[in-house]
Parts: structure tokens; sequence; C-alpha cells
């Protein structure tokens, strides 16, 4: 079900001070796949994300999006090109309202400056409501949690879970072509994370992203990744199906020995 | 506390807790010798409260232990703590408190009498210890000292017995009959101009001061406000907020039209004073809605914000003034004061990128102090030989005229209520751009700034360009306020844009309400219009030796009660109140507990 070559990373290095957080990584993505990056903890997964969305900068090799290169590209530009992530402690904006939450997501893909504010043009309240019924479907993806009297009230007041499925439908909200899901389903009970790991299916399925997620629930990435890549110490150590991947016994040495199919 | 709370018994006279009374008697005492030797007692003796029994230079002495003597006995009433009745308990400790703070003056009066401290304490005076001693003899004002710390301790500490009620009384009477006394200029400038002047006459003095009898009377009217009146004020401010949808939206419009009429209007009946301190409000009121923008939308601590005040002021001025410095070439003209307003917000607006351009990068405390730093490189750059010759250095830019509006009027410092209207025109343009910019995809960029930069960075703002953005909104706002300054006062000299003028304005702000248009105007109208700005009077001209005390005091003790400000921003009083409103939200069933069944079928509650 994969089409094209979305996201290329070749070589990639990343060091602070003499720490080697990354080294000599390749990763591709293919547009409409579900890619999970697993790994022991301290492996290099947020540094990985942090990388291609441009919060740091690679010490060497290239990243390559849509056959252009995102090196050197500020967040928000990156962000403008089409890549959108999560954070693992969720990181929302937290006395702003959930609509104003997907809202202010969508700054990239809007335009409306002073002028239009100043003067209520009728570009402006059309991109106003635009930005608005955007908002409340990425919202109303997750059902009516996030819907309905809810919208005005301030993040802060949302449960664990609940924060977490507002960050993804705020990642949803920039319209991007690659989601980045940094622990979607980490703190959820089983139940939730079980529909979670169905709505992954639907982002892709039915909303067309391409997703790339970190994940340490074993079931998870077994029922949604199309494949796997392991880090540890900064490194690929393995990649290919679930099932490819959990008999590597590179992996299984990663995990100190423990059977990738006990930590599930 | 509600009356279904249930009380234990009250607790014995002896059951105390004496490092309490000890902490709060030690803090009383330090607090009565520093206002002392503030000066405060003999510098505001003049000014009568009471003819013929009391002056405002007491009073600053007096209210503490009244206040200290009462707030030793309050108690938080918390869910599910025991919480005792109030009795004899409370005086008792108000008592020892007030007795230890009357101590602390007796003890002035001693040293004052033995020791002349006179070289490190300017006001170690005669004069002090001759008020303090009550022109009496040491004896009898040591005496009197602790009899009075004594007594209105434990008046503060009695009036935890009465009911609420009569307390609201109390209070109420002596703050309408301080309040009236304070305020008798203007009180008695708009008496005047409503053909009230009888009952001015009746209630004040004639050498100044409120009259036994007027004192009597203003108590019996507030106690009837306390009784009645705001119970109806509470009722109406309940229906208000019943209101929903277009009957809401109606109730703000006829709101906003009563403001506005009585922007227009007031300024008519007011008498030249008062109209130059409205004047003098909006000025800053200006200042401070552009720094709102800045700090109280997009999170930007800007302590240099006078920067643009100057930029504004000296554009203006020397452009319309025809004693400028000599190295302007003579070809260019003098223009109008219209004219030069547009090469204003031009100037302003490059000022704002070229000092928010390198400064913009940096957070918090780092952008803090280097604002700070710029603040002050404009002011002496203007004050500098390099530039003297077109600034004009120390000697600043003279005969600035007025504001021609269309050979129309001719708006100067000389008719203050002209002034004022110019300045309310502009403050209403920022008040509009505020509140349209608030709700709108600039305004929602600048929120996210403020809550987490790094994030909003990656949800695709960018961020340098928002905050520039900002930073040259509130420039731009912050010369229309210069240019009117420079033409009000016909002059400008860099004396006129201290740091001061920085701080006073984010006083304004943080005071009134970050991030509150009507917190803004109250921050300004009590700040400027009471206290007086860093150099302009305010309504209380006998406090200003004393302003930036109270305004330091003000700070202090909105930080510590009240961080959110007089008017509060809802999104702001949530962030400093986070847990206390999560609880209420808690109480209140909207809470979000997470929902196990995974259908996302929660109820909403009714």
């Amino acid at each position: 079900m994969s089409g094209e070559r979305l996201l290329t990373i070749n070589n990639l290095s990343v060091t602070f001070g003499g720490l080697h957080a990354l080294r000599e990584l390749d990763f591709h993505v293919d547009e409409g796949e579900i890619v999970s990056v697993i790994g022991p903890n301290g492996a290099g997964k947020t540094t990985f994300f942090n990388m291609i969305s441009g919060m740091v900068t690679p010490t060497s090799g290239e990243i390559i999006f849509e056959n252009q290169s995102l090196i050197g590209l500020d967040p928000n530009q990156v962000t403008a090109r089409g890549i959108a992530r999560t954070f693992q402690n969720v990181r929302l904006f937290a006395n702003m309202t959930i609509l104003e939450n997907v809202m202010v997501a969508q700054h990239c893909r809007t335009k409306q400056g002073l002028w239009g504010a100043l003067f209520q043009t009728s570009s402006f309240k059309r991109e106003e409501e635009e930005i608005r019924e955007w908002g409340e479907k990425v919202l109303g993806f997750f059902g009516t949690r996030l819907v309905g009297y809810r919208l005005d009230q301030p993040a802060s007041v949302l449960s664990y879970a609940n924060r977490r499925r507002l960050e993804i439908a705020r990642a949803m909200a920039t319209k991007p072509t690659i989601l980045l899901l940094d622990e979607p389903v980490a703190g959820m009970n089983p139940k939730e994370s079980e529909e979670l790991t169905r709505l992954i299916g639907e982002l892709r399925s039915e909303w067309g992203f391409t997703i790339v997620m970190i994940e340490h629930d074993m079931g998870v990435v077994r029922d949604v990744s199309d494949r796997v890549v392991v880090l540890d110490h900064g490194e690929t150590i393995a990649q290919g199906s679930y099932e490819e991947v959990s008999t590597n016994p590179d992996v299984i040495e990663a995990y100190l020995g423990r059977p990738a199919e006990e930590a599930s | 506390m509600t009356d279904t709370t249930v009380l234990a018994p009250a607790r014995g006279v002896l059951d105390q807790d004496w490092r309490k009374i000890v902490n709060y008697g030690l803090l009383l005492a330090l607090a009565e010798v520093f206002i002392a030797l503030a000066n405060m007692p003999v510098g505001l003796d003049d000014f009568i409260l009471i003819e013929p029994i009391l002056s405002l230079g007491y009073v600053s002495l007096l209210w503490l232990p009244l206040l200290l003597g009462y707030s030793i006995g309050t108690e938080k009433v918390l869910e599910g703590v025991t919480s005792h009745a109030k009795g004899a308990r409370e005086v008792v400790a108000g008592a020892c408190v007030g007795l230890i703070g009357g101590g602390g003056v007796s003890g002035l009066v001693l040293l004052l009498d033995n020791f002349d401290l006179r070289d490190p304490l300017v006001n170690w005076s005669p004069q002090l210890l001759a008020l303090l001693a009550f022109d009496n003899g040491v004896g009898y004002g040591v005496g009197v000292w602790l009899a009075i710390g004594g007594g209105l301790g434990l008046l503060g500490g009695s009036m935890h017995l009465i009911a609420p009620l009569a307390r609201r009384v109390v209070s109420t009477m002596v703050l309408a009959v301080v309040g009236v006394a304070v305020l008798e200029t203007i009180l008695s400038d708009i008496a005047e101009d409503l053909f009230l002047e009888w009952l001015a006459d009746w209630i004040y003095f004639i050498r100044g001061g409120v009259s036994l009898h007027g004192a009597a009377t203003v108590a019996v009217v507030a106690g009837a406000y306390a009784v009645w009146g705001s119970k109806a004020v509470k009722g109406a401010k309940a229906s208000y907020q019943a209101l929903e949808g277009v009957e809401r939206k109606q109730a703000n419009k006829v709101s906003i039209a009563v403001v506005v009429a009585a922007t227009i209007l007031l300024p008519l009946v007011l008498g030249k004073i008062t109209n130059e301190l409205l004047a003098n409000v909006g000025l800053f009121l200006l200042l401070a809605l552009g720094l709102n923008i800045v700090i109280g939308l997009a999170g930007i601590l800007d302590l240099g914000y006078v920067a643009f005040f100057a930029v504004g002021g000296y554009t203006t001025a020397i452009l319309t003034s025809p004693n400028r410095g000599d190295s302007w070439p003579t070809w260019i003209p003098q223009v109008w004061w219209v004219v030069a307003l547009m090469l204003v917000i031009v100037l302003a607006g490059l000022t704002g990128l070229f000092i928010g351009a390198p400064v913009i990068r940096m957070r918090g405390d780092y952008l803090a102090i280097v604002t700070l730093g710029f603040g002050e490189i404009i002011r002496l750059l203007f004050l500098s030989d390099w530039l003297g010759g077109f600034t004009g250095g120390a000697q600043g830019v003279t005969n600035v005229p007025g504001v021609q509006v269309f050979g129309l009027a001719n708006v100067r410092g000389t008719d203050p209520r002209a002034v004022f209207y110019l300045v309310a025109f502009f403050c209403a343009i920022a008040i509009y751009v505020s509140w349209r910019l608030e709700k709108s995809r600039i305004g929602r960029a600048w929120m996210a700034v403020r809550e987490d930069e790094s994030v909003a960075e990656a949800m695709g703002i960018n961020t340098v360009n928002v905050k520039l953005l900002a930073f040259v909104v509130g420039a731009v706002l912050a010369s229309f306020s210069g240019a009117i300054f420079a033409a009000k006062v016909g002059s400008v000299f860099p004396t006129s844009f201290i740091i001061l003028v920085s701080i006073v304005i984010l006083i304004v702000v943080i005071v009134g309400g970050m991030g509150n248009i009507a917190g803004v105007v109250a921050g300004s109208v009590v700040l400027i219009g009471v206290l007086g700005g860093p150099k302009q009077p305010g309504l209380l001209q006998e406090f200003s030796e004393f302003k930036l005390l109270i305004y330091g005091a003000l700070l202090v003790w909105m930080m510590l009660k009240r961080p959110e400000g007089l008017i509060p921003n809802v999104r702001r009083t949530r962030e400093l109140h986070q847990d206390e409103f999560l609880q209420d939200a808690w109480l209140k069933g909207q809470i979000d507990e997470g929902d196990e069944t995974g259908d996302g079928g929660e109820v909403a509650p009714a």
C-alpha cells in the first residue's frame, strides 16, 4: 500500500558534546506508510523526531522531504512543509481553549494579518470561519469528547488521555503530510490504547496521513505498523516487519535479553 | 463562609499561637517605624481629614494596627478542617499585636529623644518627636502610643465578634469618610459644577477636611449603602451574568454606550485641574494599552518601553517646532502635527523593528534586561552631544505648537479639556486595535507564544515575526502618546523619558490586570489619576513625596494577594490560580476524569 518515497534520511548524525545521540542513521518513509520507531530508553528516538521537526540541527547527514532538504529550516518552516508532531510529555497551550488550540495550529496555513483583523474584511471573516470549521472537524475525529461544551474550556481541564488526543488533533490541524506521534498511547489504559490504535489506522485510511510513531507498547506497534525500525545507542540495529524485528537477536539483546513478544 | 458551616466552640483566651502574635507584632512595629521615618506623619500632618480631630499624618500610623489586629484573627475556613468560632481569644490576640506595634512607636519616641541620627536618617527631626509625643513630653507620648496600639489592635480584633453585615457596614463607613476626605479637591470641584455647592459646604470644613457633621452624614449614607445598596448592585451583576447570547450582547452595547457618553460629557462639567488629571491618565492609558499588547498578549517583558514614547515625542517636537536643533538643514519644513504624526508612525515602527530584531530572539529575563538597556540608550542618544545639534541635548526642543484640528481648534496644554478629547480618541483606537487583534489569527499566535514558545514554533508559528509584530504595534501606540505629550507640554527634554516611565507603565499594567483592557483602564485611573505619574501630579498631590513608596507597597501587596490584577483577564487568573481553578471545575463536575468506556460517550454537565 506504500506509494512514493516521501522522506529520506541519509547518514544522519548528531553529537551533543562528545555524546553521539544519533550515529549515521539511514531512514525512509513512503507515502501512506505507518512506521514505528522503537528502542530502549535513551536510544535517541525523541532526538530523531526533534531533528526531523527542526528543533535540533544535525551535525552531518541529510533529510530530504518531497525532494527538498529540510536541513537548516526552522521548526515552523518544517511544519509549513507538511510535517507535524506531538510531544512525549504532552505540551498543550494549557490556558487556551480546546478550540483555540486547534485554531492556532492552522497559523501557517492561513494568512490574514493586521489589516484584515482591524478592518474585519470579508476575507478575514471567511478565513476565521474556515479555521473554525477545520478545527471542529479535527476535534470531531475523537468522537464527542473534545467538541460541544468542551470547545470553549481551557485545555488544562482535560484528562490525561484527552490531552493526548487533543495534541494529536492539534498536529492534524496543521494539515500535514506526515504525522510524527511521540508515544501516542503512553499513560492510556488498555481500552483507550486499543481505540487509539484503531484511530491511528483511520488517520491513514481516511485522512491520508503518513505516520511515523515512537511507541513502547508492543501491542500497538504490532497491530498498526507496516514497518518497524529499532534504534539503540543512536544506531539502527534492525528494521522490517514486526515479526522480523521481534525475532532479530540484536533486538532481543538490546532489550536486555527480554523476548520482544513478552514485552507487549 | 456560609451560615451552614458548623464551627467548633471558641478556643480559650490563653490558647494562643504566640509565635504568630510576636511575628505580626514585630512586623507592625517595623512598618510603623518605617512609615514614621519615611516622613509620612510629618509630611501629611497638614492634610486635615476630619476637622479638628484627625490629620492624614496620624492616619498613616493608625490604620495598620487596626488592620493587623483584625487579620491576626482571620483564618481560612477549609473543607474538612475544624474551624473554631471567634471569641475573646481573637480580641486578645489583636490587642497583643497592637501593643507590640505601639511599643515600636514608643521605642522610636525614646530613641528620638535621646539620640541624634539625623545624618543617616534625614527625617529624624524634632518635628517628628513633637508629633509623636503629641507636643506633650516624651513619657506622655510613650504611654499614649502603647495605649493607641493596644486599643486599635483590640478594636480590630473585636471586629470578629460582630456579624458580617455589621462588619461590612463599619468598614464601608470608615472607607467612605476617608475617601470623601481624601478626594476633597475633585469632589468639591464636581459639586461646584453640578450646582451642589451647598452639599460641599455642608460636608467640608472651610479650610479643608471633612467637618464632624459632614463625616457623620457620609457615614450614614455609606452605612445605608452597605446594608441595601450593595445588595442591589450584586443583584444587577448577577442578572447581567445570567444574560445569554443576544441579550448579553445588547447589555454590553448599552454599557459601552454609557461609558462613551460619560467620556464625552464628563469633561464638560469638570474643572481645569480635573481635566488636566484626566488628560494625564489618558496619556498613560495609551502607553499602558500598547504595553499590554506587548506583555499581556505576546508575553514579551519589555522594560524599555519608554523608548517609543520618546521617539514619538521627539519626532513630533522636531517636525513641528521652530526651535529645533541648529544642525537640521533649512529646507526641512515645519509641519502640522497631523502631518508629523504620519512620520511618527513610520519612525516608531522602524525603531520597533530596529530594537526588536536583535532583542526578540532572547527569552525571559535576558530579553527584559536588554530592553531595559535599549530604553536608556535611546534617552542617552537624545541627550548626547553627538546628536545635540539635532535634538537640543539637555536643552531639549521647546516651542512645540499645539495640534491644529483642521483650523477648528488648537489643542495644547493650556486647554486640558481639548487635550483629553484628543487622547481619548487615540485611546479608543488603541482599545479597538487590542480588542480586534486579540480575537484574530495574530492574537492567537501571540497567546501561543506566551504559553510555550518552542511548541508554538513547532506548530508552524514563525515566532520571530509574530513577536516583532507585537513589538511594532506596541511601539506605534506608545509613539501616539509621545506625539500628544509633546504638543500638550510644548517641549520635550531627555528627562521626560527616564526609565521610571517604563516602570510606572509596567506597574499600571500589572496592578490593573495584565491582558485585560478594562483592567488597564482601572490601573491607569487608580495609579496615574489618584497617585500621579512619574512627574505628573495626581489627585492626591500631598502624596507625591511618597508616590514611589506607595507604588512599591501596592505592587508587593498585589503580587501576594491578587497577582492577576484589579480587573483580571480570565486566562491569566486561570494561569495563576491553576489549582483552585481546577478544584472549582472539579466541584462543578466540569473536570474530565477520562473515560473508561472509550466510546467517547461523555455526558455534559447540566
